[in-house]
C-alpha cells in the first residue's frame, strides 16, 4: 500500500497529456509586463522608470515588507511605461513594461550547464540570498521562500519536504523538470537543508511519476538525508497539510503552519530556484510552464521569461484551438479562469490550460441532495454544504465555529457534488468575510 | 368523601406551592424596563431592516429613550413622521433629516457596455466580485447578478432582463441602505430624495482614465471635466477621472446634463425639455 | 473565436448528478424488482406499476399546478419513491390504496417540505406507514408466493415468518419449535416466503447493495450499522434465552430488514452527513427495530425505526461531526 493522507480526496482523470514533452525555452519575447504583485504579501517596489534600461537579472521593483520580494528584469531593454495591466487576478493592476532590446545578461550570473555541488555559504547567507533572489513557492501559493525558511522564535524545523506530488490534473512542469533537472533539484533541497539547519529531507512524488521516482531514488543515493517517498495518486495531495501527512503521519492542528508540527514543505520547482539563485548566483525570473488542453496541437512544457503575454506561449504550442470555451492559469482544480489572453506569465504561472466547453461549462444547480459526497471527500474534514449555506446566509460567526478558515480551497466538494451546487465559491467568500473579521478582532 | 379531600389538598398545595416559587422567582429577577421603549417601538415602523444602524426596531428605541440627544438618530423608513412622533413620546428634538432615495450610479446596459467574456459561478456579485472585475471591460460597473435586490427587503429593486442592471422603484425605496452594503462595487448611493423626487447624478463610477472607460462603456464617466466647468454652484468635483455631484449643493439648473458627452449624467423626475427640431420632425414622420 | 467563460475554480466536475445517482438507485433494485415479479406475478406488476406512475403523476402536478415551478420528474427520484413504495406492500393491495399512499408519500413526505433534498422523513416510508396504519387489514395480508403468481387481488394469502413467530410465542410455544415449522435460511434468503412484494429476495437485495457500492451511490456505513446492530442485539438476546427468542440470522432475513437496511435507511435527503453520524444513525435503526420486533405491538419494526431515526438525523448532524483535519494533535 502506498501512503497517502488520511482523510478524503478525490482522483479526478489525470490527462498529463504533455508529460512525454520535454522541457523548450521559448524565445524572449519583444515586449514583457512584469506585474509588481506576483506573490503574497506587499506588493514590491518599482526601482526603475520610464525610459530606463535594464539588464536580465537586474532588480526592477524590491521588496517592501518582511512578507514581500525582490522582481528582477527577464529581459534586456528599456521600460516602456509603469502601466494597469490585467493580470491573472482579474484585475488591472500596476506592471512594469519592459521593451526588449537582445539578450544582455548581468554579468554576476553564471550561465554556464556546469553542476556546481559544492555549497560554500552559510544558512543565514543562504537565507539571505534566497529572498533577494526574489524566489517565492513556484507550486501556485507563491509565498516567499525566504520567510518559510526562517522559522519563528521557539519553533524548531526537523524535516524538509520537497513537494513533487504535482496533484493537479493536466499539468507536467514539476514533472519534466524532475526527469531533466535532478541533480539540481537534489543539491537545491541540499542547500535549503543547510539553510533550515535539518538532516532529513523527504520528497514526496506521485506514483503516476513512476520515471520520475526512478531517475531521483537513483541520483538520490549519492545524497545524504535525502529520500524520495512514492505516494498513491490523491488529490489534494500537493497541499501542504496533505503532503505533510502522507509522508511522515503528522497532522497540522487547525490554523497552524506546518513549522508546529516540525516540517516546511517546499515545491521542487522552488528547489531548483533555489540552486539557480545560491549556486549560479540567478535570480527568479524565467520558469517552467505547462501549456496544455485536449484540443492543443502540441502540449507542450516551456522554459519562460516572466511577464511574457501567454498568448505567445499558446501559439508557441500550436495556436488556439477553436472549441476553447476557458483558458485557466494553473491547473483546472485551483488555478484561475482568465478574461484574456494577454494576462502575463508571473511567477505562480505553473501551467496555461485550455478547456473546451463540454469539459468545463457548469451543468445547472439543484437542490442539495444531502448525499454527503461532499463531506467524504473534504481532505479537511469539513462539511462544505453547511459552510455553503452559512456563508450565503451571512451566518459569520457559525462559519468560523464550523472551521471554515481550514478551508484549503482544493474544489474536492464543487468537483465532486452531484447538484453541481458551487460549494467552494460561496465558502471562498465566507472565509474572505470571516478573515476580515477576525482581523478586526484581533486589532 | 376522604378521596376528594386528598385531591382538593393536594392539588391545592402543588398549586399554592408553584405560586409562591413562581412570585420568588419573579421578584428575584425583575428586570426594570423604561415603559417609554415599549411606546417607542410601536411608533416605528417594524419593518427591523437595520437602517438605522441598529439591529432591529427595538434596539433602535431602546437606544432612542437613552441618548439624551436624538438628532443624529434617524429612521430612514418613517421618516420625519416617524420622528416628530417619536420625539412627541420622549419629549425631545428629532433631526429633520431630508427624504433619501436609493441611485444607481451604473448605466452599462447590454446595449451600452459590450460583455466580452461569460461568467459562470454562483449567482452572487460578491462572489464574481472577489473573482475578477467581471463580463465587460469595465471593472467598477454593475455585475448585474442581483445581490442588491437580494438584499432588499420592500420590493424596492427588481433586474432588468433587458439591461442587465437592477432597477429602483422610488415609491417602494426606505432609504435603508441595505442595497448599498450588499453591493461589492459600490454603486448605489443614497441620495437626497429632491423637489418633486428630482434628481441629477453622474451615473457612473468608473475610474480608468478617458479612454480606456470610453471603450469599456459607451456612456461612461471620462473626466472630461466640461460638467465641472459649467456649474454654476461649485456642486462637482472630478477626482480619479469621475465626477461627483454633490446633492447639497447642487440647484438642478440641468447644465451639466447638456454638456456630458457620454451622457452619464442622468436626470430624473424633470419635465420633457423643449424637443430638438431633429425629434421633431421624426415625429410629424410617424404621425404622417 | 467566441467569449470566454470565466467562473471560480475548479473548472472540471466529476460528472456525478443527481440523476446518475437515482437511476443507479434504480438499476440497483431490478434483481429484486425481478423477484419479487418470479414470486408475485401479476400481483407484483400491478402494484409496481401503479405505484411508479402514481408517485411520478403527484409531482408532475404538484410541481406544475400547485408550486408552479419547473418540473422534475425526469431526475428519477419519484420513481424511486414509487419503486420502495411498492416493494413495501402486499402484492394484493388494490389500486386505489396505492394511489393513496402514493400522494402521501410524494405529497406529505417530500413536497410539503419542499421537494427533493428536503425531506426529513423517507417519502416511502411516510407513505407506507400511513397505509399501514388507516388499512391495517390489507396491508397485512401477505399473498404466499409461486402460487398466486398469476393472481392480484384473489391471491390466496398467509402469514409472514414473523406474525408467525410472534403469534406462536404468543400461544406458549417455545422459538425453536416455531423456527423448526419454516422452511431453511437459503429459503429465506432466495426469497421463498410470506411478504412484501420487494422484500423477499435477500439475494438480490445484496446484490443491489454490491452495485451500489462499487458505484459509490452509497456508503456501507448505514447498512452495515443497522445489520450488524440487529445481529448483535437479538444474538444476545438469543444467547440469553433460545427458548424465547429467535436466532440472529431469522431477524436478519425475515421482514423487511434488508430493504430498509440498505434502500430505505441510506435515502440521502434523510440520513446524516458524517460517517460516524452514519453509524450512530444505523445502530439506532437496528436497536429500535429489535425492540419493536421482540416487545412492541407489531411483528415488524424497521419502517418505523427508520422514521424515528429520520427524525434525529438534524440532532445527530449538529453534534457529530466529521473527524477533522489535525483535530487529534490538537488534543494532545
Amino acid at each position: 500500500m502506498l501512503k497517502t493522507f488520511s482523510i478524503g480526496g478525490i482522483h479526478p482523470a489525470e490527462n498529463k497529456i504533455s508529460a512525454a514533452s520535454a522541457i523548450e525555452a521559448l524565445p524572449v519575447p519583444a515586449m514583457v509586463s512584469v506585474p509588481i504583485s506576483q506573490h503574497i504579501g506587499a506588493p514590491s517596489e518599482p526601482l526603475v522608470k520610464k525610459g530606463d534600461a535594464v539588464k536580465v537579472g537586474q532588480v526592477i521593483a524590491k521588496s517592501s515588507g518582511f512578507v514581500s520580494t525582490n522582481i528582477h528584469s527577464p529581459v534586456s531593454g528599456v521600460v516602456d511605461k509603469i502601466d494597469d495591466v490585467l493580470d491573472a487576478s482579474g484585475y488591472k493592476r500596476k506592471a512594469l513594461v519592459i521593451k526588449t532590446e537582445g539578450d544582455d545578461w548581468d554579468e554576476s550570473i553564471d550561465r554556464s550547464p556546469n553542476l556546481v555541488r559544492n555549497i560554500s555559504l552559510s544558512s543565514e547567507e543562504i537565507i539571505k540570498k534566497i529572498g533577494e533572489a526574489g524566489i517565492v513557492g513556484l507550486g501556485g501559493a507563491t509565498f516567499p521562500a525566504h520567510v518559510k525558511l526562517s522559522p519563528p522564535p521557539g519553533k524548531k524545523c526537523d524535516i524538509l519536504i520537497i513537494n513533487g506530488v504535482e496533484c493537479e490534473p493536466y499539468l507536467t512542469s514539476d514533472h519534466r523538470l524532475m526527469l531533466e533537472k535532478g541533480e539540481e533539484i537534489l543539491v537545491g533541497t541540499t542547500i535549503l537543508m543547510k539553510a533550515l539547519k535539518v538532516d532529513k529531507a523527504v520528497i514526496g512524488i506521485e506514483n503516476n511519476k513512476k520515471d520520475a521516482i526512478e531517475h531521483l531514488k537513483n541520483l538520490a543515493t549519492a545524497y545524504d538525508g535525502i529520500s524520495i517517498q512514492p505516494l498513491k495518486v490523491q488529490y489534494p495531495q500537493g497541499g501542504e497539510k496533505q503532503l505533510i501527512d502522507a509522508c511522515i503521519k503528522r497532522q497540522v492542528p487547525s490554523g497552524k503552519l506546518p513549522i508546529e508540527v516540525g516540517a516546511v514543505v517546499q515545491n521542487v520547482g522552488t528547489a531548483f530556484a533555489v540552486y539557480e539563485a545560491v549556486q549560479k548566483n540567478k535570480p527568479l525570473f524565467e520558469r517552467v510552464v505547462t501549456v496544455t488542453g485536449v484540443s492543443l496541437k502540441k502540449p507542450s512544457n516551456f522554459l519562460v521569461r516572466i511577464g511574457t503575454p501567454i498568448a505567445t506561449l499558446i501559439e508557441a504550442a500550436g495556436g488556439l484551438p477553436d472549441d476553447t470555451a476557458k483558458i485557466v492559469g494553473g491547473g483546472p482544480m485551483m488555478g484561475k479562469a482568465l478574461s484574456s489572453a494577454e494576462v502575463p506569465v508571473t511567477k505562480g504561472s505553473s501551467g496555461i490550460l485550455l478547456l473546451p466547453a463540454e469539459k468545463t461549462s457548469r451543468k445547472p444547480v439543484e437542490n442539495c441532495i444531502r448525499c454527503s459526497k461532499c463531506v467524504s471527500v473534504c481532505p479537511m474534514g469539513l462539511s462544505p454544504y453547511l459552510l455553503m449555506s452559512l456563508a450565503q446566509k451571512a451566518i459569520w460567526d457559525r462559519a468560523e465555529e464550523e472551521k471554515i478558515m481550514d478551508c484549503i480551497e482544493c474544489g474536492s466538494c464543487s468537483f465532486t457534488c452531484p447538484s453541481s451546487r458551487p460549494l467552494l465559491d460561496y465558502i471562498r467568500l465566507g472565509k474572505a468575510k470571516v478573515g476580515q473579521i477576525m482581523r478586526t478582532r484581533t486589532k | 368523601m376522604s378521596v376528594v379531600l386528598i385531591t382538593i389538598i393536594t392539588l391545592g398545595g402543588l398549586g399554592s406551592l408553584a405560586a409562591v416559587i413562581l412570585f420568588a422567582a419573579a421578584q428575584k429577577f425583575k428586570v426594570f424596563e423604561d415603559p417609554r421603549i415599549d411606546q417607542v417601538e410601536e411608533a416605528l415602523p417594524a419593518a427591523n431592516c437595520g437602517g438605522c444602524g441598529f439591529p432591529g426596531c427595538r434596539a433602535f428605541a431602546e437606544a432612542l429613550v437613552k441618548a439624551d440627544d436624538i438628532s443624529t438618530l434617524n429612521c430612514p423608513v418613517g421618516g420625519t413622521t416617524t420622528m416628530s412622533a417619536v420625539a412627541g413620546i420622549l419629549g425631545k428634538e428629532a433631526a429633520q433629516a431630508a427624504p433619501m432615495v436609493a441611485v444607481l450610479r451604473c448605466n452599462g446596459s447590454c446595449e451600452h457596455r459590450p460583455r466580452l467574456n461569460n461568467y459562470q459561478g454562483a449567482t452572487s456579485c460578491a462572489v464574481a466580485a472577489a473573482l475578477y472585475g467581471g463580463e465587460t471591460g469595465c471593472s467598477y460597473g454593475c455585475y448585474g447578478l442581483g445581490d442588491c435586490v437580494e438584499a432588499c427587503k420592500f420590493d424596492a429593486m427588481y433586474m432588468d432582463p433587458e439591461t442587465g442592471l437592477p432597477v429602483i422603484i422610488e415609491d417602494n425605496c426606505v432609504a435603508c441602505g441595505a442595497c448599498v452594503k450588499a453591493c461589492p462595487k459600490s454603486i448605489i448611493e443614497l441620495r437626497k430624495k429632491g423637489p418633486k423626487s428630482r434628481r441629477i447624478f453622474v451615473s457612473c463610477v468608473n475610474k480608468d482614465k478617458g479612454a480606456a472607460a470610453k471603450k469599456a462603456c459607451a456612456v461612461a464617466c471620462i473626466g472630461c471635466a466640461k460638467c465641472q466647468k459649467v456649474c454654476p454652484h461649485d456642486a462637482i468635483t472630478v477626482e480619479n477621472n469621475l465626477a461627483y455631484i454633490d446633492y447639497d449643493k447642487c440647484k438642478l439648473c440641468r447644465k451639466c446634463v447638456e454638456v456630458c458627452p457620454t451622457n452619464a449624467i442622468h436626470e430624473i423626475n424633470f419635465p420633457p425639455r423643449k424637443p430638438k427640431t431633429e425629434q421633431e420632425e421624426t415625429v410629424k414622420e410617424t404621425a404622417e | 473565436m467566441n467569449r470566454l467563460i470565466v467562473s471560480p475554480s475548479p473548472h472540471i466536475h466529476s460528472g456525478d448528478s443527481v440523476k446518475k445517482s437515482m437511476y443507479g438507485v434504480i438499476i440497483a433494485l431490478m434483481p429484486a424488482l425481478a423477484a419479487s415479479l418470479w414470486y408475485f406475478g401479476l400481483g407484483a406488476l400491478i402494484v409496481t406499476l401503479t405505484a411508479i406512475a402514481a408517485c411520478m403523476f403527484f409531482e408532475f402536478v404538484i410541481q406544475k399546478y400547485l408550486l408552479k415551478t419547473t418540473t422534475s420528474i425526469t431526475d428519477g427520484s419519484a420513481a424511486v419513491t414509487g419503486l420502495l413504495l411498492a416493494f413495501n406492500l402486499p402484492s394484493n393491495l388494490p389500486i386505489g390504496i396505492i394511489i393513496v399512499g402514493a400522494a402521501v408519500a410524494i405529497g406529505i413526505g417530500k413536497m410539503s417540505f419542499g421537494g427533493l433534498g428536503k425531506n426529513p422523513f423517507n417519502p416511502a416510508l411516510v407513505g407506507r406507514v400511513f397505509l399501514l396504519i388507516s388499512f391495517p387489514v390489507q396491508m397485512t395480508s401477505w399473498p404466499l408466493p409461486i402460487v398466486s403468481a398469476s393472481s392480484y387481488l384473489d391471491a390466496s394469502t398467509g402469514a409472514t415468518p414473523l406474525s408467525m413467530l410472534r403469534e406462536g410465542l404468543a400461544m406458549g410455544k417455545t422459538a425453536p419449535e416455531i423456527m423448526s415449522q419454516f422452511p431453511s435460511y437459503i429459503d429465506f434468503l432466495v426469497g421463498n416466503r410470506g411478504g412484501s412484494a420487494g422484500e423477499m429476495a435477500g439475494i438480490a437485495l445484496v446484490l443491489g447493495l454490491a452495485f451500489m457500492l462499487y458505484r459509490k451511490i452509497i456508503t456501507w456505513h448505514i447498512p452495515v450499522a443497522v445489520l450488524g446492530s440487529i445481529y448483535i442485539f437479538t444474538g444476545i438476546l438469543n444467547l440469553s434465552n433460545p427458548l424465547e427468542f429467535a436466532p440472529p440470522i431469522f431477524h436478519l432475513l425475515t421482514g423487511g430488514v434488508l430493504l430498509g437496511a440498505i434502500y430505505m435507511a441510506t435515502d440521502y435527503a434523510s440520513s446524516p452527513m458524517s460517517k460516524n453520524g452514519m453509524l450512530l444513525y444505523g445502530v439506532g435503526i437496528g436497536v429500535i427495530t429489535v425492540l419493536i420486533r421482540v416487545y412492541g405491538a407489531y411483528p415488524e419494526g424497521i419502517s418505523f425505526a427508520i422514521l424515528i431515526m429520520n427524525a434525529f438525523t438534524p440532532l445527530i448532524d449538529k453534534y457529530i461531526k466529521p473527524k477533522r483535519f489535525g483535530e487529534q494533535v490538537a488534543k494532545q
